[in-house]
């Protein structure tokens, strides 16, 4: 990727960052930032450490406090996502009108998509459960239940914006033992419940094996609260994917059962009385003896009848 | 026979209760995306169960799930990868938006342009060279480079020279001065051809021994280059009128092409009937709302910035630098800030 910058970076390590930053066909793994609040109670803050564990590999988490209101002034965030490179980010504040507040969004060229408010009813944090924790970076396996997720407009992204969140690194080859993480996040009542469980992969009569799951790790239950979305225009051309990654179906081209390749060919119709058959010596030939026999047959009538 | 047959049959029976099922039944058939490793239940939740034991009632829809998605994913093509178990993943379905608008294909630069028309092709070069002065190798470029005529310690006065006296080692450095200067002439022009910016023209750049064309054109654009453009200068005895005049204004014949100058009026005509403004009133109004709430909160950060001026926090998140700079900053992946 040739840079096109007007001031060159001066060293390889310059240009390599620069390089990484660049908008790509196929793009990094999305980097998230956790940010505190002004004032941030001891639930916030915990929910704020334990989900940063989820994510190590892939996020940056600010230790200062950060004075900010992402529903009204989103600027500061934007700033802080370009210097960190960073598209998704969790921020953790507490006040008397919004105890215990998680807003978790997302940004697309480093402008806001979508920001979604959470506010925290219950906590659970991960060393209250006996279970072991799962090692970290593993990709974890996402489910999703109950009606409102499809019904409902705001739950719809709130499951696209979770699922761009914790689904970690795409990769094309997963090791099966390792399948050890799940998340859960169920939507009733108007409340959204997160549990995190881990696969314990049994025995059974057959070669898939049977699953046990033992609960670990931070369990929320959620109220949904301020919501601001992407405009639909917005929103699909986000999702616009470049036509090189997607591979072209080729027209016309089909492969049988037996695995031979079958084209289609389309013609124009043809009056088949007009066609241009090979010329055949021999049947010419006929025609003319047939005219002069038809001659002389009509020539012999003719004499027959004058005498 | 028959109760061998029996035996066996009982055994494999007896084996298989042992087990737990790996089936499990829905009413409405999962959404599985094994791209992502997601699987999305739309039945309905039971919400007695809810209310009455909760998490043994998440336990077992997340049992249940889970059991669907690994009888899913036992179903892939599956590898062996340094003694692990690997099972191949197809592409994730369900889409997610970029972090980053998909990147529009670069303009060719004026060289790639004329290669690609010629058919040459790039050569590596490898770094280092055969220095045949010094018997060493020595890189083609950069620092101590091989073969750098800046560097002569002892340059001949060539017998034709016109002026014996003059500097020959700097006349060596400005040269190469110059050479510099117009690489980095020509990557600047083929950055603003690439973002379609419009390039002024260059005018003339020094040459060693101008033609006499060079001479006419330089000529012409030193008397276009007054005040007056050039309508009061004297002429030189005998200078001719110049051929490189300015570029010419095109218009259209007043007779010829019926069809076009039809069209092109038809054309105004519906633009007036339509209303079409020439101003996209809604792109207009976006930007006045963007540069509005951009400056609220310049102006809220400035208070803001005047209020905590003792503080420790930095609040906000600071001046907004136009541009990072480039060189050591700090790499993501769970640097604490």
């Amino acid at each position: 990727m040739v840079l096109q910058r007007i001031v060159k970076p001066k060293t390889q390590q310059g240009k390599r960052f620069l390089e990484k930053r660049e908008p790509k066909l196929v793009e990094n793994d999305k980097q998230a930032m956790f940010i505190k609040g002004g004032n941030t109670s001891s639930v916030v803050s915990q929910a704020l450490k334990e989900l940063y564990v989820l994510k190590k590999q892939n996020s940056v988490t600010y230790k200062r406090k950060n004075i900010l209101r992402p529903f009204e002034d989103e600027t500061p965030l934007e700033f802080f996502a370009k210097k960190t490179d960073a598209s998704l980010f969790m921020f953790g504040s507490h006040n008397k009108k919004r105890p215990n507040n998680l807003v978790l969004g997302r940004f697309f060229d480093f402008h806001i998509l979508d920001m979604i408010e959470l506010g925290i009813d219950k906590f659970v944090s991960q060393a209250e459960f006996p279970g072991g924790k799962c090692p970290e970076g593993t990709k974890p396996c996402l489910m999703f239940a109950g009606e409102t997720f499809e019904q409902d407009v705001e739950y719809q992204r709130l499951k696209n914006l979770l699922i761009d969140f914790f689904r970690g690194p795409v990769v094309s080859q997963v090791r099966l033992a390792g399948l050890e993480h799940v998340i859960m996040v169920t939507a009733t009542e108007g409340k959204i419940l997160i549990r995190n469980y881990r696969v314990l992969l049994k025995k059974s009569g057959s070669r898939t094996p049977r699953i046990e799951l033992e609960e670990i790790g931070p369990s929320l239950d959620l109220t949904l609260r301020r919501v601001k979305l992407a405009s639909d225009d917005l929103y699909k051309r986000s999702l616009k994917q470049p036509k090189t990654v997607k591979p072209r179906k080729k027209k016309n081209v089909s492969h049988d059962a037996f695995g031979s390749k079958l084209g289609n060919i389309h013609m124009q119709k043809q009056s088949l009385d007009k066609l241009q058959t090979r010329k055949m010596k021999g049947l010419k030939a006929q025609k003319r003896k047939s005219q002069s026999e038809a001659r002389q047959s009509s020539a012999k009538r003719s004499k027959g009848v004058d005498t | 026979m028959a109760d061998l047959v029996e035996r066996v049959l009982k055994e494999a029976a007896e084996r298989e209760s042992h087990y737990k099922t790996i089936e499990v039944h829905k009413d409405i058939e999962l959404e599985i995306d094994p791209g992502n490793l997601l699987t999305v239940d739309t039945n309905p939740l039971d919400a007695t169960k809810l209310k009455k034991n909760r998490e043994e009632y998440l336990k077992s829809l997340a049992r249940d799930n889970t059991q669907l998605l690994i009888n899913t994913l036992w179903q892939l093509p599956t590898e062996k990868v340094d003694e692990a178990i690997v099972v191949k993943l197809p592409d994730p379905k369900t889409p997610i938006p970029r972090e980053k608008p998909v990147p529009k294909d670069k303009a060719l630069t004026k060289w790639q342009q004329y290669a690609q028309l010629k058919g040459i092709q790039k050569r590596k070069k490898s770094r280092m060279m055969w220095d045949d002065q010094s018997k060493e190798w020595k890189p083609r470029w950069g620092y101590k480079r091989g073969n750098d005529d800046t560097q002569e310690w002892c340059i001949e006065v060539p017998d034709n020279a016109e002026d014996p006296n003059v500097d020959l080692f700097a006349k060596k450095n400005k040269e190469k001065k110059e050479r510099v200067a117009k690489n980095e002439l020509q990557r600047l022009r083929n950055i603003a051809r690439s973002q379609k910016s419009k390039v002024p023209g260059v005018g003339l750049t020094p040459t060693e021994a101008p033609s006499k064309d060079y001479l006419g054109k330089a000529l012409a654009l030193a008397r276009k280059s007054t005040a007056s453009i050039g309508k009061f200068t004297d002429k030189l005895p005998t200078e001719k009128p110049s051929k490189h005049t300015g570029k010419k204004r095109k218009f259209e014949p007043n007779y010829g092409d019926v069809e076009r100058e039809s069209k092109k009026q038809l054309k105004i005509l519906n633009h007036i009937q339509n209303r079409i403004p020439i101003v996209n009133t809604t792109k207009a109004a976006n930007r006045h709302i963007m540069e509005e709430q951009r400056s609220r909160a310049r102006r809220r950060r400035e208070e803001d910035g005047g209020k905590q001026k003792g503080g420790k926090n930095k609040g906000g998140g600071g001046k907004k630098k136009g541009g990072f700079k480039a060189g050591k900053k700090g790499k993501a992946g769970g640097k604490k800030r």
